[in-house]
């Protein structure tokens, strides 16, 4: 019961920014490629006021350059992002496809994954970016939790799913 | 050669993200493995000229590299994805513990 306790304090503050919402997940997503996933998550981005309207061309270009499409034992996932530039609130973005579209694979561009789950980050500060970065990659790592992704039949569900597992 | 300290340069494409998530892998690696080492990062763009001034022992990188680097190069994207980590690990710890 001491104070200086700032981890377990800030869990319980009013402050934590939220970082998805409904109106920020799409799902079943219907896309016959990678452009159209992040389009249409870049469009919700941006109705949400949470990107500029420049972020999903923008991103779109990145991941021709560096793919962001990761295998993994369960359901393949991308995390489509792109500059700070872009960016006007911190936000995750999730689209659930109802048929797996193929994206490149991060480091590996001549393999491609099928990716069922996106993930469009929007991150204004390159910081940040990290510390999302790992916390994701720790909840893509945690047994079950993509595949309650990928069967989610509610977008609140995927929103408590990330609310649980982003604690930034 | 036992105590001698590994020189690791990750490499990732613009950001600096996916390489400290990287880079914290390793770092946690080497000090399972007792393995003293220095972490660098930088953006792909800039390998050559880090292995000229860093001078590394080998490379793990989340994108594509050049293959005449002349040093040692993983994929350190398992670190991410979780596919293929136990394997990228035991090749580190290999080339941390130097196998010759």
């Amino acid at each position: 019961m001491t104070d200086n306790r700032p981890e377990a304090k800030r869990d319980q503050s009013e402050a934590r920014h939220h970082w998805i919402n409904e109106d920020l997940v799409i799902i079943p997503m219907q896309a016959n490629s990678a452009e159209e996933a992040i389009a249409q998550l870049g469009a919700r981005l941006e109705a949400a006021g949470r990107v500029k309207a420049t972020w999903a061309q923008a991103a779109i270009e990145r991941e021709k350059t560096f793919a962001t499409g990761l295998p993994t034992p369960e359901v393949g996932v991308a995390i489509p992002h792109t500059d700070v530039d872009h960016v006007l609130q911190e936000a995750i973005a999730v689209g659930v496809l109802q048929e797996p579209v193929a994206f490149g694979e991060m480091g590996n561009p001549d393999n491609t994954v099928p990716v069922k789950i996106v993930c469009a980050l929007a991150v204004a500060q390159s910081e940040l970016l990290v510390t999302l970065l790992q916390q994701l990659v720790e909840m893509f790592q945690n047994p079950g939790v993509l595949t309650a992704i990928a069967n989610a039949q509610t977008p609140s569900e995927i929103v408590e799913l990330f609310e649980h597992h982003i604690q930034i | 050669m036992a105590g001698l300290e590994k020189r690791v340069l990750v490499a990732c494409g613009t950001a600096i993200a996916t390489a400290t998530v990287v880079a914290q892998k390793v770092k946690d690696i080497a000090k399972e493995a007792g393995v003293p080492v220095q972490v660098v990062q930088c953006k792909a763009a800039e390998v050559r000229g880090r292995i000229s001034t860093f001078n590394p022992d080998f490379i793990v990188a989340t994108t594509p590299l050049p293959k005449d680097l002349g040093i040692p190069v993983f994929n350190g994207v398992a670190f991410l994805s979780g596919i293929g980590m136990d394997d990228l690990k035991a090749k580190i710890i290999a080339q941390l513990k130097g196998e010759e």
